[in-house]
């Protein structure tokens, strides 16, 4: 009896199943609840893969909610390579869709923002352009500028506070998370990716330069979506926070 | 290119230990007996940040060994041509002092499970890892070591012995071997043979590195003992005694101390390399 990886993976991920025959112990018994190791095995790593990349829904959910969803999750979406560092892509749209989860609709976006972290952390090391790349600009060429931001920048916008939910679970001593939609940039300093609250409108504009707009029509474009648009705060949020490798006329 | 391998052309025969980016200061400040660093290859896949900028420093002070956990050598199916490719590039970057991989499968159908699964030893499956193996090595241009698994369960299909086909494996690639002997003393348990008696069986002249780590003690169906591979935990005094009669035979070895989960303060790891330490200098006089 030969037993295919098929038939092994597929009875890995669904403990219902029968172990596939042809397993055995050393008297040649039927391997039972030694094939119980790999299922073990695979769920538990999957699992603390899954909270190692997603604290903040780990802490939302609790242990035991958020294993019982981790388990559902990861045998409907194993994951399809062997780079764990990117392991839960589709955790945020799985957390969205989840009906029993319905009730708390910000988990999502939560883990999108943790994903973004994530992604920071591993992205490409590149030189920056150094906080005083803007003040050596002539002003009358700032309309024109094309803005280079850093690999390892990433911005969201969500309907929810995901900035202070995801604060107020990190960070010790941060506020009880306001009622409001935020836009957040996250930003690495060397090698520790960081979240920031964006003023309203500020995720549009910095994704407008990420894509080659200039700084001019990027700036006015968002003020025609967020008339109160503050492009200072935003600028100076990139500027210290080491994200803008070039600025080219 | 980095090219560790022009600074340190071969392991040591003394102690190493399986990196862990908790332990980076320690290592950095006062390795104490560890003499060599392995590295999990799939860990620093990525573009850049801390993993790399770490890996960098240390590869400059000491010799590091990589280890493969994700290609699946024993997949049915063709190796993943992605996956190989970061594998080289990986390789190309560092020129490790060694480079390693498990005689197991983990992908399969474009699921990656994430564990170390076992295949049945016949003669096609023996075909299928050494094409593997020679695709690989044909691939980063060097020769790699091949791991024996830890065994839970036996396939009732399997015509080979483990040691007589990793024997074979390695003559027809020229691959090296890895041997685990904590995975030997865990497989012998689970299945009920004599872990002195694989080592005297095993090709020892072809083992370039000797891996150590923890394992977790349970019971099967019928309270039969069945023991897994944990790495979360010292190293039994059985395994070291098996260690002993297998460095008896082979002579002195690089020996790597694993330990994966529930990863101990530098302390007590560097302990545990001590006593790898110890067992070599036994050998040794």
């Amino acid at each position: 009896m030969s037993v295919t990886q098929t038939d092994f993976r597929t009875a890995i991920l669904d403990s219902d199943l029968n172990v596939p025959d042809g397993l055995k112990d050393a008297q040649g018994r039927p391997a039972g609840r030694r094939f119980d190791v790999y299922r073990n095995n695979v769920a538990v790593s999957l699992t603390e893969a899954l909270q190692a990349g997603f604290p903040v829904v780990f802490k939302l959910l609790g242990t035991q909610n958020f294993k019982a969803i981790a388990g559902v999750f990861l045998r409907r979406n194993p994951p399809s390579n062997p780079m764990m560092m990117h392991y839960g892509a589709e955790f945020p749209d799985f957390l969205r869709g989840f009906e029993p989860l319905s009730h708390l609709g910000y988990l999502g976006d939560v883990a999108d923002l943790e994903l973004a972290l994530r992604r920071s952390y591993h992205a490409a090391d590149c030189e920056t352009a150094g906080g005083d790349v803007l003040a050596r600009i002539p002003a009358a060429q700032l309309e024109t500028l094309r803005i280079g931001i850093a690999p390892s920048v990433e911005v969201l916008s969500s309907p929810w506070p995901i900035h202070d939910i995801w604060a107020f679970n990190q960070v010790k001593g941060a506020p009880k998370p306001r009622s409001e939609a935020q836009d957040v940039l996250v930003t690495r300093h060397e090698f520790d990716p960081e979240p920031h609250l964006l003023p309203p409108g500020g995720a549009r504009f910095v994704a407008a330069l990420m894509t080659g707009t200039t700084l001019g029509k990027a700036a006015s474009e968002t003020t025609v979506q967020v008339p109160e648009f503050d492009l200072s705060t935003v600028l100076t949020l990139l500027l210290t926070g080491n994200a803008i490798t070039t600025a080219t006329i | 290119m980095f090219d560790v391998t022009s600074r340190f052309p071969q392991l040591p025969n003394a102690p190493g230990v399986g990196y862990k980016p908790q332990h980076f200061q320690n290592i950095m400040g006062d390795p104490g007996h560890v003499t060599w660093l392995e590295v999990h290859a799939e860990n620093y896949m990525g573009a850049g940040g801390r993993p790399l900028a770490q890996l960098r420093l240390l590869a400059e002070r000491f010799p590091v060994s990589v280890h493969g956990v994700g290609l699946s050598i024993g997949g049915e199916g063709p190796l993943d041509a992605d996956h190989l490719t970061r594998l080289k590039h990986l390789v190309d970057w560092l020129n490790p002092t060694v480079f390693s991989e498990h005689l197991a499968w983990s992908s399969h159908e474009s699921a990656f499970l994430n564990d170390l699964l076992p295949l049945p030893y016949t003669n096609d499956t023996l075909s299928r890892v050494a094409d593997h193996i020679d695709q690989l090595q044909d691939t980063v241009g060097r020769q790699m070591m091949l791991e024996n698994p830890s065994s839970y369960l036996a396939f009732a299909e399997s015509t080979w012995s483990e040691p007589d086909f990793l024997r074979e494996v390695a003559k027809r690639t020229g691959c090296g071997l890895l041997l685990d002997v904590n995975n030997v003393f865990v497989s012998a348990t689970n299945l009920n043979y004599d872990p002195r008696s694989y080592i005297n069986d095993y090709p020892l002249e072809l083992v370039g590195e000797i891996h150590l780590g923890g394992h977790d003690e349970d019971t099967d169906d019928h309270g039969a003992p069945l023991l897994i591979d944990s790495h979360g935990k010292p190293v039994v005094d059985p395994v070291w005694a098996l260690l002993d009669h297998t460095l008896s035979l082979s002579g002195p070895r690089p020996i790597l101390i694993e330990w994966d989960n529930d990863v101990p303060e530098w302390p007590e790891l560097d302990a545990e390399a001590e006593r790898a330490s110890k067992a070599l200098e036994q050998v040794a006089a």
